[in-house]
């Protein structure tokens, strides 16, 4: 038990404060209810995934700074695919842009491999890359999203049956999040795969020692962030019906919320559920910020304080542990 | 060679070579060994032994010749393909995933978990957790684990590189043991070591490497050890020279010691080293790679703090919190990796002239003029070529070297520290930097001089304290420093019984 607690301390260190901030934004917002958490959560979705992407190959001892602009190529690829597309066909859609996504990323990762030029070059030349691809496939905000998948993102979780009293509460948005997170992470995570990205980002040269394939393992650390970036890029066009060319400001939120949960830049260590609680917390604080009616200038300035200060004493409080 | 006639070795490499660029690693290298044998690969510094390793183990492929295990051509090309041919290494530093478990990492190298407990508990570490991280073992266990994750997937032939280095002596004595079970039941042992003890202990061949040929192949028998020692070195040994007692040969000239050193240690690497070091002396220090000889020089220079012993400069108890205060109490360190100490992008001049100015106090407008004459000064009197002054990178490594030496003479130099400031330099520029550490010493500085190239003690210095193991074993005036003394003595062959070196 003390093992576990010790383990997780950092997530369930975020994930109180989470608790905490929601209380305060209760306190300072009494009409704060379902409605509300409903489209935090929604304004979160992108966000969480690009953190998540984000986190993935910093485990593996990587960085990819092109996935806002893959988010975006994937979004208008979606929405320019659904104009006028049926149900089915928008299922088929969805299949093709989650495999692009996972070819980008799989781009990525080779370039790095083959090339050797380090990966925070590559990704920067990539992001400027993927960026004018997604104008090239629509060069403004346009295209559709099919109905029932934007139902999958509104709203509260209904299920037959059961009293909406007992579910309501719950975004579906969260909940899409976290099964589509799980269906990706979960399975490698419990893989040779999944213990490979970790190996090859904690000390490559041993993990090569030890038989790991450490090409092949970064390429598919950059692929699944591209799959996890298209996840972002899809949930952009389900939840403003459109698709949208120029990357939001999702690179930077995604680093931030990487090293705000846990991942040690450099590799090796930490999850996805520390970045995608930290990321949370990071929009929660910009929400009470703006409903205590601060200066939105002075809103950054209190973010960049929280993140170092946080970080910080999470490495006071590791040391300490260790003693 | 021993075994020409044995019908079929279990691992059998021949006239392996491979260059990189122009240097020459290796020209002809062969091993040949049989089922039940342990055979130590020995080889001077340079001798092309770690590269000879990295083709064994598939981390470097061959320009010529072949390695075959039980016949078949090994076409390896991956530590995990040597692995599948049957060749297993256990590398000097582990090769373990730090922020994985014990259980990960298994699984990560497929390696089956009950014969590995089994290994653990053979080789005398009873409470190991398989949920605990690798991080948090000391580096003891880990050469253990390493050595068990190896004997746990059943080699052919088990490559152990300095496997006895970083253990305490009761586990040194299981490992030898598990080995020699190991040759027993059949398989092929590769053992790379520099104590000779051990070699004597466990061995039964000897193949010698030097400048990247095989030059011998020999059985391990009665003093066996003159004999590697010869072939390292292409050289008859002569007479065994007297030894003195250590302890005398440490306080030897007069007069007051510039840096006095006594009983320091690291708690790992560096035991217990004593010496002192006079103005006006050039004092060698002598040791195979990995003897403390890092350790020593940076604790000295104020890179790390050390763990036990102290030293004195001057008469006055010193510590170094960081290099700064060193260079604050006249010690400055040329250390071995030019890239560690200079600007590559910067000028001669600028490089030259950071020292001093680093200090906080200088901060504020630079005294050009003054700066320009002492940096001009030390440039002139290295001879340092200065076309390409510009930026240091375009230098040779000869001039590269002399820039490292000149910014501690324009600032005036008491105490210089040098960790072998001639590796990879051509002849002429070696010349003139013994000339220099001569001119420096007759100044009235005093210098440490680690070299790896035992000709340098006679050339350069005056004494040379031979370490092996992070202790002092010998003290050898530069007169008698030839080249099988010093070997002799860095393989520690000279110390006293206590190692128990059966004669």
């Amino acid at each position: 038990m003390r093992r576990i607690l010790s383990e997780n301390g950092w997530v369930i260190g975020l994930a109180a404060m989470l608790a905490l901030l929601l209380i305060f934004t209760k306190m300072i917002q009494p009409q704060f209810g379902l409605s509300g958490l409903d489209s935090l959560s929604r304004a979160v979705l992108p966000f969480a995934f690009a953190t998540a992407a984000m986190a993935v190959v910093v485990i593996a001892g990587g960085i990819d700074l092109s996935v806002a602009s893959m988010m975006a190529v994937t979004s208008v690829t979606a929405a320019l695919l659904m104009q006028g597309a049926g149900d089915v066909a928008a299922a088929g859609v969805v299949v093709f842009v989650l495999l692009l996504g996972l070819a980008m990323g799989a781009l990525n990762g080779a370039l790095i491999v083959v090339t050797r030029v380090p990966d925070i070059v590559v990704t920067l030349s990539m992001l400027f890359v993927w960026e004018g691809v997604a104008l090239l496939v629509l060069n403004a905000p346009g295209g559709a999203a099919a109905g029932w998948l934007k139902a999958m993102i509104v709203g509260g979780v209904t299920i037959p049956g059961v009293p909406d009293g007992m579910t309501a509460w719950l975004p579906r948005s969260t909940l899409f999040m976290a099964l589509v997170i799980g269906a990706i992470w979960l399975p490698i995570r419990r893989s040779r795969l999944g213990l490979s990205i970790y190996a090859i980002g904690s000390d490559a040269n041993a993990a090569f020692r030890s038989g790991v394939p450490v090409a092949r393992t970064r390429i598919a650390a950059y692929a699944i962030c591209g799959l996890l970036s298209a996840c972002g890029g899809l949930s952009l066009t389900f939840s403003t019906g459109i698709g949208e060319p120029i990357p939001g400001p999702y690179l930077l939120a995604s680093v931030a919320g990487v090293v705000l949960g846990g991942v040690v830049l450099g590799g090796g260590r930490g999850g996805l559920l520390g970045p995608i609680i930290a990321v949370v917390i990071l929009r929660l604080v910009r929400l009470d910020l703006t409903l205590l009616a601060v200066d939105p200038n002075v809103t950054t300035i209190i973010e960049g304080t929280i993140m170092v200060v946080v970080v910080m004493l999470g490495g006071l409080l590791a040391a300490k542990g260790r003693h | 060679m021993a075994k020409q006639d044995s019908p079929a070795p279990i691992l059998d490499a021949s006239g392996v070579s491979k260059t990189f660029g122009a240097v020459i690693a290796l020209r002809d290298a062969s091993l040949r060994i049989d089922a039940g044998e342990i055979v130590a690969l020995m080889g001077a510094n340079g001798a092309g032994k770690s590269t000879f390793v990295k083709i064994l183990t598939g981390a470097l492929r061959p320009d010529s010749g072949h390695v075959r295990i039980r016949g078949r051509d090994t076409n390896v090309a991956s530590p995990s393909q040597a692995r599948k041919s049957g060749l297993v290494p256990v590398y000097q530093e582990p090769s373990l995933i730090p922020d994985l478990d014990v259980a990960d990492n298994l699984t990560l190298g497929s390696t089956p978990k009950e014969p590995f407990r089994h290994w653990v508990s053979e080789l005398g570490i009873a409470d190991l957790r398989l949920d605990a991280k690798i991080g948090q073992l000391p580096l003891a266990t880990l050469r253990i684990l390493d050595l068990a994750r190896a004997l746990a997937t059943e080699p052919d032939v088990l490559l152990l590189d300095e496997m006895t280095a970083a253990l305490p002596t009761n586990l040194v004595e299981r490992v030898l043991r598990v080995v020699r079970q190991q040759a027993t039941s059949g398989r092929a042992v590769i053992y790379i070591s520099h104590r000779f003890s051990e070699i004597a202990e466990l061995c039964d061949r000897a193949s010698v490497l030097r400048d990247g040929v095989t030059v011998g192949d020999l059985p391990i028998g009665p003093a066996v050890e003159d004999q590697i020692v010869e072939l390292m070195l292409g050289a008859k040994l002569a007479p065994n020279r007297k030894r003195e007692v250590v302890a005398a040969d440490v306080a030897a000239p007069g007069s007051m010691p510039r840096l006095k050193v006594r009983g320091l240690g690291d708690g790992a690497k560096l035991g217990n080293v004593s010496f002192d070091l006079h103005p006006g002396e050039v004092l060698g220090v002598v040791g195979l790679e990995g003897q403390g000889q890092d350790e020593l020089f940076d604790i000295l220079a104020g890179f790390r703090p050390a763990k036990a012993g102290s030293f004195e400069i001057d008469g006055r108890p010193a510590t170094f919190r960081d290099p700064a205060d060193a260079i604050a109490a006249g010690v400055t360190l040329v250390p071995g990796d030019r890239a560690n100490a200079l600007f590559m992008d910067r000028s001669v001049q600028e490089n030259i002239a950071v020292p001093l100015l680093a200090r906080l106090r200088h901060w504020g407008p630079i005294p050009m003029r003054a700066q320009t004459r002492r940096v001009n000064d030390a440039i002139e009197r290295l001879q340092i070529e200065t076309r390409a002054q510009g930026e240091v990178r375009r230098l040779s490594g000869g001039n590269q070297q002399k820039v490292t030496i000149a910014r501690w003479i324009a600032k005036g130099v008491q105490t210089l520290l040098l960790f072998d400031p001639t590796r990879g330099i051509d002849v002429r520029t070696k010349r003139q930097i013994y000339a220099l550490v001569r001119d420096l010493a007759d100044q009235g500085a005093a210098v440490l001089f680690y070299t790896s190239e035992l000709n340098e003690v006679r050339l350069a210095c005056d004494r040379a304290v031979v370490i092996f193991g992070g202790r002092v074993v010998d003290v050898i005036d530069a007169a008698e420093a030839d080249d099988q003394t010093l070997m002799r003595a860095a393989y520690g062959l000279t110390e006293d019984a206590d190692e128990s070196v059966p004669a």
